[in-house]
């Protein structure tokens, strides 16, 4: 609370970008947490809630005769604009705001003041709820090939890996040290994923640390070991995700990558994905692109290109079917890494893992997938979001790629994931947000130090208790894309601009309903039905001179029914409003946009805070009266 | 019969025929007047009909005495015939290069195809100009015969909707003004608020500035008083100036004082006809680079040319509807880009437009009664290689703008893509005579609704239409504004990707959409005669508790 110089302003004007001549009055508070907007209207009383550790830049544009302006960019990629009336108190909450949002130590970040009304045995199941050893049974292991290891206990080996690993069963903690030696930071060749239908793997680890010529015995050792723990296949690939250039360059540092003649039996592949720092500045031109007032299409499309962003989704796209039709056609185990084997080899395995396993598009298994090649396998969270104020040449947007990835997938096999977009942005929210402890630190032993398991609540609880809202209504476990391996077209023409993810502040007003909303409302209507059907069947069919006692008991009933029925009709009747008097305006999107700290899942574009307004949403938001589209070409329309 | 003439080689065994995402074939090719048919001759195998129409262009190459030709279709497609035996090849080749090139309308398919379906509705009377326009008319309007002999203007209909205030000898002057004598008529009215939306040519103005009372009479009898109006030219400024050199020219402030000009800048002909050569020629590209994929996507400006067509409707649609203003829209003759914004304004306006009988009908008003030279236009596709003269994808554009907005409001159309690609192919090559001739008036002459049959005869019989019903349609009676950033707007997959990729994961998520509605439907149904049942019980349960 020192940092907040003013806690209250009034008279602030939230601009909205969709309509800027047409700014909302009211009061702007700064709490420990959020910075909360309250519309002065009488009537509305409406509420913007911004988290500030969702904040990535405030800055203070020149003064305008209507005051001074103040822009809130957050991670999420929403952009708030207020106007201050005075430069006094927009320099007040300018410092304090860029305080807040640049938090020092892990003590200031939120999760660790977050306190959802729930009791201690609900938070602790909660962090239960995602269990990876329970997934590594699931995939089938240990068995009579692989084994679990000891040697990381206590993080003795690789203080960046989980302690419980899987190794070939002719392995021993010896080699496992002697491997851990000679690779960058002791990230030893481990197993991530079993196929259980041939027994191929993918195996993960860092960079050798082979210079021009070291050879390391337990190394080698280790990558015949899991050659052979596959008897489907001779051989194994050893897949550098980086560049052949960079991996060259590593090697005069004494890193650099697999001699093919110093290992029996690899086949040695680069894939090409950039570093971190190329990613980090492709995603900032492709924001520049984004923020380009009316661009034609020439800037737009000029500016993708320029930016280098989808070629960047596509090189990952493309190492991950690289690994997974190795592992499913060719029945080969994959040892994936590249520098530090946390960023690009996370990316390559995780997409590897999710084209090769159905389990891995349902909504359990995404987070599965992410705690296991993300959290566990030592991504270092808070470095590449800066959740901490530090070195911003850390930050990098390694996951928001392996989010657009599954996107990317998701619009080529629509009926093949269990979960919608909605929860691949609120994920990606929670990543940068802080919110929960999942995505502390930069390590399973950071977050043990932390204590994030005593003193945080889990993501994962959370989205699994509001799961109803991730659900892609086009999803069955039955049908046939839901099965076996995705073979996805990676063509350049395959891959979209995700509008969903980087116009997040544009879209979330006055937009028609998309084709996943309309039938998500169907489809919760027709579960409505089916239980009322069900119900109903239980009513004892009335004989011609039903017994008095079980007459009544049908009374009883029936009038439920009735209610219920009541219930239907009103639904029925929202989902086909006639004129709707009052379209909505702008603030109240941005009213449904509020941050609320018990529901941080308000927080983004949802529709669907309850399920008569969301009802009403089939109709598109369209009309007269409605606020015309903010992409509209506004200057082109000035005809008056 | 003369095609026998052409057909050089009528029969082939052993041919192979590659198409992309299908099984290859090996059968037998035959050629006929207007089809080539490869034939497995196998019952469970389906068989290739293609129409020489559909053919662009073909491309021959020979390895040894097998010889191969690569067949580019009108639609986009193309297919791969390896035919054994040079002479065969060539014969093949030179034949459907004949075939599929025939001068004369009057050999074109419609002429001799028989419908094998009952014809119910005749679609040739479906959209009578008197019945389309009716509807329209208030006290201010009336239906004039002044082209009853297509005298006046050649492209115009023989009805159409003009003021009452202006009789036929005014017409015939204002005329002589206009490009092409295509005076204003009326293209839409806004019930609303009783705003017109009217099409022309360009004033022949020339140089010199050439003025014409009655030109200005009759615009002006569509104002209110006191009001103003817009004319959207749909030339960019330089464009229109320079078109006074040849004659033409635009409305000057000084005759028309009660109307503003706004110039949009819509491309026309071979522009687009390149724009579509490149972003086909993008489309097909085989490498895998991404910077080359959106570079050439870029250079094509083909979604250039689809964001200023739906800028500029929206401009016109919010001239009428928020400005409660007439607008008056022409380019150069008035019969391309301006008809892609009138009808597409209309879309944004008028919710009938968004209906399966509203959208036939806007296409019969707004392209073929209007004339758009639908003949010249879609002579040629995207694989032809002779110089485009007058070939131009101007309708193209147009589906293209419509499948746009009908992306970005999926549930305010009561059709679906389907249909939009059916139009577009059959624009190009059809069994049916819709969309031949250049204009009424030569469709008259060619004695279409005698001698063929109307693509919407066979449209609208319940069993096609089911296939082009948007399962999502909910009527939405507001006018939709289509957002046109650049992000917005995205590349008609299912025409310009259609034959690159496998449709099957999305024909699967498009069945699976419509199983959801239609369970729905069912389950509303039930719930709705469950509640029938019990208000009877309710009633039967009062009388019991009666007694």
């Amino acid at each position: 609370m020192e940092h907040i110089r003013t806690p209250k302003v009034e008279h602030v004007s939230l601009i909205d970008r969709a309509s800027p001549r047409k700014p909302c009055v009211g009061t702007l508070y700064l709490t420990a947490s959020h910075s909360i907007f309250v519309e002065h209207d009488a009537e509305r009383h409406r509420e913007t809630w911004v988290l500030h550790s969702l904040v990535c830049l405030v800055e203070k544009l020149p003064t305008t005769p209507a005051g001074c302006p103040l822009l809130l960019r957050c991670r999420n990629f929403q952009v708030f604009q207020f106007i201050i009336p005075q430069e006094k108190d927009c320099q007040d909450v300018h410092a304090s705001l860029t305080r807040l949002s640049r938090p020092e130590r892990y003590a200031e970040l939120y999760c660790f003041s977050f306190n959802p009304n729930t009791d201690k045995e609900a938070r602790e199941e909660g962090w239960s709820a995602i269990d990876l050893q329970a997934e590594y049974r699931r995939m089938g292991l240990p068995n009579h090939l692989w084994q679990l290891t000891m040697a990381n206990r206590d993080y003795r080996v690789c203080d960046t890996y989980p302690s419980d690993l899987y190794v070939p069963k002719s392995v021993t903690t010896p080699i496992v040290v002697g491997s851990s030696k000679f690779r960058s930071r002791g990230r030893f060749p481990t197993l991530t994923y079993y196929h259980r239908d041939n027994h191929a793997t993918i195996c993960r680890s860092s960079q050798p640390l082979s210079g021009f010529s070291a050879r390391c015995l337990e190394d080698e050792q280790m990558l015949q070991a899991i050659t052979s723990s596959n008897p489907g296949s001779s051989f194994m690939y050893v897949v550098d995700t980086r560049p052949k250039l960079n991996a060259m360059a590593n090697r005069a540092a004494g890193k650099g990558y697999e001699n093919e003649d110093n290992y029996s039996n690899i086949r040695f592949q680069f894939l090409g994905i950039e570093n971190i720092h190329v990613m980090r500045s492709s995603q900032q031109k492709m924001f520049e692109v984004c923020d380009l007032r009316s661009p034609t299409m020439t800037d737009f499309l000029w500016g993708l290109e320029n930016s280098g962003w989808l070629k960047h989704i596509k090189a990952i796209l493309d190492a991950g079917v690289f690994i997974a039709r190795a592992v499913a056609e060719e029945g080969v185990s994959v040892l994936v890494h590249c520098s530090d084997g946390w960023d690009r080899t996370a990316q390559a395995c995780s997409v590897a893992s999710l084209l090769l396993d159905p389990f891995y598009r349902t909504l359990k298994g995404l987070m599965v997938l992410i705690e296991r090649d993300w959290v566990s396998f030592g991504h270092k969270f808070s470095h590449r979001y800066g959740h901490l104020d530090g070195d911003p040449r850390e930050v990098s947007p390694v996951m928001d790629q392996f989010l657009e990835c599954v996107w990317q997938l998701s619009l080529q096999f629509p009926c093949a994931f269990e979960y919608n977009e909605r929860f691949l942005l609120h994920l990606h929210e929670q990543i940068h947000s802080c919110q929960f402890g999942n995505f502390l630190g930069n390590s399973q032993k950071e977050r043990e130090e932390l204590r994030v398991r005593e003193r945080t609540h889990s993501v994962w609880a959370h989205l699994w208790m509001n799961r109803a809202d991730y659900i892609n209504p086009l999803y069955r476990p039955d049908h046939s894309q839901t099965q076996g391996v995705l073979r996805p077209a990676t063509a350049p023409y395959c891959f979209k601009f995700w509008r969903g993810m980087y116009c997040r502040s544009e879209q979330v007003h006055q937009r028609p309903p998309t084709v996943t909303d309309v039938l998500t409302t169907v489809r919760e209507e027709s579960q409505q039905l089916e239980a009322e059907l069900s119900a109903q069947q239980e009513v004892p069919r009335g004989t011609a001179h039903p017994p008095v006692l079980s007459c009544f008991l049908m009374m009883c009933k029936m009038e439920i029914k009735l209610c219920a029925l009541h219930c239907i009709f009103y639904l029925l009747k929202c989902r086909f409003p006639c004129h709707r008097g009052e379209p909505e305006s702008l603030l109240q999107g941005v009213a449904r946009n509020k941050l609320k700290s018990s529901d941080p899942d308000l927080s983004t574009n949802s529709d669907q805070e309850s399920g008569v307004t969301d009802l009403s949403c089939l109709s598109p938001s369209s009309g007269e009266d409605s606020v015309k589209d903010p992409d509209s070409d506004e200057a082109a329309y000035s005809t008056a | 019969m003369e095609f026998a003439e052409l057909i050089k080689t009528p029969r082939v065994d052993g041919v192979v025929l590659h198409r992309p995402f299908m099984p290859t074939v090996e059968g037998t090719l035959c050629l006929t007047g207007h089809h080539l048919i490869l034939s497995s001759r196998q019952d469970n195998t389906e068989e290739l009909w293609l129409l020489h129409s559909n053919i662009d262009y073909i491309e021959k190459r020979f390895v040894g005495s097998l010889g191969t030709i690569i067949v580019k279709c009108k639609d986009l497609r193309i297919i791969q015939l390896d035919i054994p035996g040079m002479e065969e090849c060539l014969n093949i080749a030179s034949s459907i290069e004949a075939l599929s090139t025939l001068d004369s309308v009057s050999l074109m398919y419609p002429f001799f195809y028989r419908p094998m379906f009952e014809v119910v509705e005749d679609g040739w009377n479906m959209f009578l100009p008197e019945e389309i326009t009716l509807t329209l008319l208030t006290d201010e309007w009336r239906l004039s015969s002044v082209n009853k002999d297509f005298g006046v203007c050649p492209t115009y209909p023989q009805l159409v909707a003009v003021p009452k205030a202006v009789d036929d000898d005014t017409l015939r002057k204002v005329a002589t003004f206009r490009h092409g004598g295509r005076f204003p008529v009326l293209s839409y009215y806004h019930k609303k608020n009783g705003m017109v939306m009217m099409r022309a040519g360009q004033p022949l103005t020339g140089t010199n500035g050439r003025r014409c009372k009655e030109d200005e009479k009759l615009i002006n009898a569509t104002l209110r008083p006191g009001k103003r109006g817009y004319i959207i030219d749909t030339r960019a400024i330089n464009v229109a100036q320079q078109a006074k050199a040849r004659g033409g020219g635009f409305e000057q402030e000084a005759s028309y004082p009660q109307w503003r000009r706004i110039h949009k800048a819509i491309e026309r002909y071979n522009i687009l006809q390149e724009s579509l050569i490149k972003l086909v020629e993008a489309c097909n590209d085989q490498s895998q680079s991404m910077d080359r994929w959106l570079s050439k996507l870029e250079a094509s400006n083909w979604q250039t040319h689809v964001k200023e067509i739906v800028t500029t409707a929206c401009l016109a649609a919010q001239c009428i509807d928020r400005e409660g203003a007439s607008v008056l829209v022409h380019g150069t003759e008035g019969t391309d880009s301006t008809l892609q914004v009138t009808s597409l304004a209309q879309i944004i306006l008028d919710p009938c437009c968004r209906t399966m009988r509203g959208f036939q009908s806007l296409v019969e008003r707004e392209w073929l009664q209007a004339g758009h030279p639908f003949q010249q236009r879609c002579a040629q596709s995207a694989y032809s290689n002779s110089k485009a003269r007058l070939e131009a994808p101007v309708f193209l554009l147009f589906l293209d703008c419509v499948w746009q907005v009908l992306r970005q409001f999926p549930c305010s159309f009561q059709f679906n893509e389907h249909f939009l690609v059916l139009l577009f192919e059959h624009a190009y090559a059809s069994q049916f005579g819709t969309f031949l001739g250049n204009n009424a008036a030569e469709r008259l002459k060619l004695k279409l609704p005698q001698k063929t049959v109307s693509l919407w005869s066979w449209v609208n019989r319940p069993q096609e239409m089911e296939r082009f019903l948007n399962p999502l349609y909910e009527p939405n009676n507001l006018v939709i504004w289509p957002s046109v950033a650049p992000q917005s707007l995205l590349l008609w997959e299912g025409v310009f990707l259609r034959w690159n990729r496998s449709s099957k994961c999305l024909d699967e998520a498009y069945d699976e959409m419509v199983h959801i509605i239609e369970y729905n439907k069912e389950l509303q149904s039930k719930v709705n005669a469950l509640r029938r049942q019990l208000a009877q019980l309710e009633t039967g349960d009062g009388l019991l508790e009666t007694p």
